[in-house]
């Protein structure tokens, strides 16, 4: 391969004398401001070599004389926005209830604080915004099984409901069908009478055989009207609000097998603060009194 | 590259002509002249605006900034002396830019390009660099010699020199612009007593760069190779449009001339190549109006001066139309028109545009309203069998002070209306209630609608909210939802 480096004639540019079928290839230098831009990104490399870490050797890696880690950076980041809510955290903490809501700021805090623990939380079971699912009560209506006030939802939280904790909520419904108190034939007339009580179509002759055990059997947790009664958590028969649902068959099945469900205990696992926040998001969802 | 090389020489060996010009720096000579003034005096008047800027005050009260120009980047505001814009109404942005546009396009159609040759940041930075460099390194020919000389100690001193003046330049060029997005006074101090953030050191460090790389370095070829503007504006330019014209009717056939020599059967032009040596683009404008050409006119002052050396008229080289050019090689009176249904559109249009903002601008609202349903629960059965919506009402109050403003919903038989921030029942939906908002600020409301149960999966209806003092009034239409049975 012949090596004549010469000067190519139209362009009188230098080849690099190197030819290939009668081809000849100019000897051009990279322009300038992308060999010195090169060169800086190998600078750059060798700087960021030492300051951080990068080498991996075979059990480690070098540490870089900064002594960054993302490990750290998060660590500090997350240091620095729990400093900088600590303010409002403590503030939270010395307030009673009534006066986080009256104080906007701290009301948006924790607000914005308990609906994060909520769906955290709460949601999987009450779902996002305090839905509510068959079983697991909608928390944004009127109608509260253990009563809606900032005190009374507090209270719910923290012990819970019918579990171990000494302070839970309790209460039992016996299960009049699977224990034997009442048979069929009366199980299906209290329904029946159940129904009347949130204007649902019944029977007459069989709601009014109902009223009559209604007024033996149920009447003392579930009042006279039906209208529940929320120190014992015995439901509001009569506002068309259901928490397993209002037909008969499914009335038939919560007389007979009894409804009985459990809420766990969050005072032991949530701090106090986030338990004010979450009573504050959830007396804001609409039904708080 | 080597089939490139092949091709090179063909069409070498065709029409003599190599495929590419290297990159020559061009070294702009001094010029004096009623030209050169004019572009001074642009300049300094250009320099003045950009740096008094950000220092005009303009009062909007106490808890607004007082600074006339400013886009207040983290409260996502802009103020323009007394309009302040926020972020969804960047339309006056946009609409400012077609303003700029088509102002550009009736300017270049009538005058050239004007623009270019004295306004453009390019051209304004670039005349400022080289006024520098001149200063330091000397004229033309003595800046030739500097760099075709080798390493010495005055050649060391100078170009240091040279470049710490331009990165001064750069350097206040670009803490200037950061001005317009700060607090001018407050940016000064924390920039000079280290307290500003590393975004504004960041920012300013941006702009000095690329004003130092684009005024100092790039120069002409950001014209000629970087700007889309010299390639478009052949589209404005017709034969009536007036751009730096060397007359060549009276320079041709040039020649050298010597003192005493006859005039007759040649031009006017000596060949004394002045017109090229104070070019900032580096071009020869004997060859005519091309892409390169900025309309700057530094060649006109430098002809007129070597015309006045030899004795002949001035204006070899002169703005003039192209159709002003063959009237007087004919020998006819030379004469102007302005008025051309170009012309005449681009106003047209101008003015439209200008009437359109200036309607939008009149007429802007001062309340607007945004309404968010929740998604979760859709909706809640109450105790007493009515059904209850939530919704997140947002007022947006473009005022600076606190205003109230009565909100209501049209369209819900029956409805109540309840607001969660005022601790008040609910009052009937169609009558309503007044809630304030901060001034320059938006107001978040939890808003819920009680209605009678009606079996319609969704009610159609009008949040309505009037601001009470005004009477301005904003409407959203917005869905109830309930059960379908």
């Amino acid at each position: 391969m012949p090596t004549k480096r010469e000067k190519d004639v139209a362009t009188v540019r230098e080849t690099t004398g190197h030819e290939w079928d009668g081809i000849r290839e100019f000897d051009t230098p990279l322009p300038r401001w992308w060999l010195y831009t090169f060169i800086a990104t190998i600078v750059f490399a060798v700087v960021y070599c030492v300051l951080y870490p990068s080498i991996p050797l075979l059990r480690t890696h070098t540490e870089g004389l900064l002594g960054y880690t993302n490990r750290t950076a998060l660590v500090a980041s997350t240091k620095a926005a729990v400093a900088a809510q600590a303010k409002f955290i403590d503030r939270i903490r010395a307030a009673s209830l009534d006066d986080i809501r009256k104080d906007p700021e701290l009301l948006g805090f924790a607000e914005t604080g308990g609906r994060a623990a909520f769906n955290e939380n709460c949601a999987p079971c009450h779902r996002p915004g305090g839905a509510g699912a068959k079983g697991f009560p909608n928390l944004a209506d009127d109608d509260w099984l253990w009563g809606g006030t900032l005190a009374a939802i507090q209270q719910t939280i923290t012990h819970g409901i019918r579990n171990a904790d000494p302070d839970s909520r309790q209460s039992q419904m016996p299960r009049f069908g699977a224990d034997g108190i009442l048979n069929r034939q009366q199980i299906s007339d209290v329904a029946d009478y159940v129904m009347t009580l949130s204007h649902q179509p019944a029977p007459a002759e069989s709601a009014k055989r109902g009223a009559a055990i209604f007024a033996q059997n149920c009447v003392l947790c579930h009042g006279e009207k039906g209208t529940g009664n929320q120190e014992i958590g015995a439901k509001n028969l009569a506002d068309g609000i259901w928490l397993y649902g209002g037909d008969k068959a499914t009335l038939i099945q919560t007389i007979t097998y009894a409804r009985n469900s459990s809420m766990p205990s969050w005072g032991a696992r949530l701090d106090p603060v986030t338990i004010k926040m979450l009573t504050i998001y959830v007396h804001s969802l609409g039904g708080g009194q | 590259m080597s089939s490139t090389l092949t091709r090179a020489r063909d069409e070498h060996d065709e029409e003599g002509i190599p495929l590419f010009a290297p990159h020559e720096k061009v070294y702009p000579r001094g010029v004096q002249g009623p030209i050169r003034r004019l572009k001074w005096a642009v300049l300094c008047a250009c320099l003045a605006l950009y740096y008094i800027g950000p220092w005009l005050r303009w009062d909007r009260g106490p808890a607004h900034p007082s600074q006339a120009l400013l886009i207040d980047m983290p409260a996502r505001r802009a103020y323009f002396f007394w309009i302040e814009i926020w972020p969804q109404e960047l339309y006056y942005l946009a609409g400012l830019l077609i303003l700029g546009a088509i102002g550009l396009f009736l300017v270049t159609s009538l005058f050239g390009r004007i623009w270019c040759g004295y306004t453009c940041p390019q051209t304004v930075w670039t005349d400022l660099f080289l006024w520098a460099e001149r200063l330091i390194e000397g004229d033309r020919a003595q800046r030739i010699r500097l760099d075709q000389q080798g390493l010495s100690l005055e050649k060391v001193a100078k170009k240091t020199a040279k470049h710490a003046a331009w990165l001064l330049i750069a350097v206040a060029t670009g803490g200037a612009w950061v001005m317009y997005f700060n607090d001018a006074p407050t940016l000064v101090r924390d920039v000079f007593t280290l307290h500003a953030s590393t975004t504004q050191y960041g920012f300013i460090g941006l702009f000095a760069g690329t004003t130092y790389l684009l005024a100092g370095w790039a120069r002409e070829q950001v014209c000629t190779y970087m700007c889309p503007w010299p390639r478009i504006q052949s589209a404005m330019i017709d034969e009536e449009t007036f751009a730096v014209t060397y007359r060549d009717w009276r320079g041709e056939p040039r020649g050298k001339h010597k003192k005493g020599d006859s005039w007759a059967g040649r031009g006017d032009c000596i060949d004394c190549r002045a017109c090229i040596a104070v070019c900032p683009t580096g071009i020869d404008i004997r060859d005519g109006l091309q892409l390169e050409c900025i309309g700057c006119g530094l060649c006109i002052d430098a002809c007129n001066e070597i015309m006045d050396k030899v004795g002949r008229p001035r204006g070899l080289i002169a703005f003039d139309t192209y159709a002003n050019g063959v009237a007087r090689k004919r020998g006819e009176t030379p004469h102007r028109r302005f008025l051309r249904p170009r012309t005449f559109i681009y106003a047209a249009v101008l003015l439209f545009v200008t009437a359109l903002m200036l309607t939008a601008l009149t007429r802007r609202s001062t309340v607007e309203i945004s309404v968010l349903a929740d998604r979760s629960p859709l909706f809640v059965r109450l105790a007493g069998g009515s059904i209850r919506d939530g919704y997140t009402l947002k007022i947006e109050n473009k005022a600076s002070e606190t205003r109230t403003y009565a909100i209501s919903a049209q369209g819900l038989p029956g409805a109540l209306l309840h607001v969660a921030e005022l601790e008040v029942v609910a009052v009937p939906a169609e009558q309503g209630t007044v809630l304030p908002v901060r001034g320059d600020a938006i107001g978040s409301f939890r808003v819920y609608l009680q209605a009678p149960k009606s079996g319609q999966p969704e009610t159609h209806f009008q949040f309505i909210v009037r601001e009470t003092q005004s009477g301005e009034t904003a409407r959203y239409e917005a869905t109830f939802r309930g059960p379908a049975s």
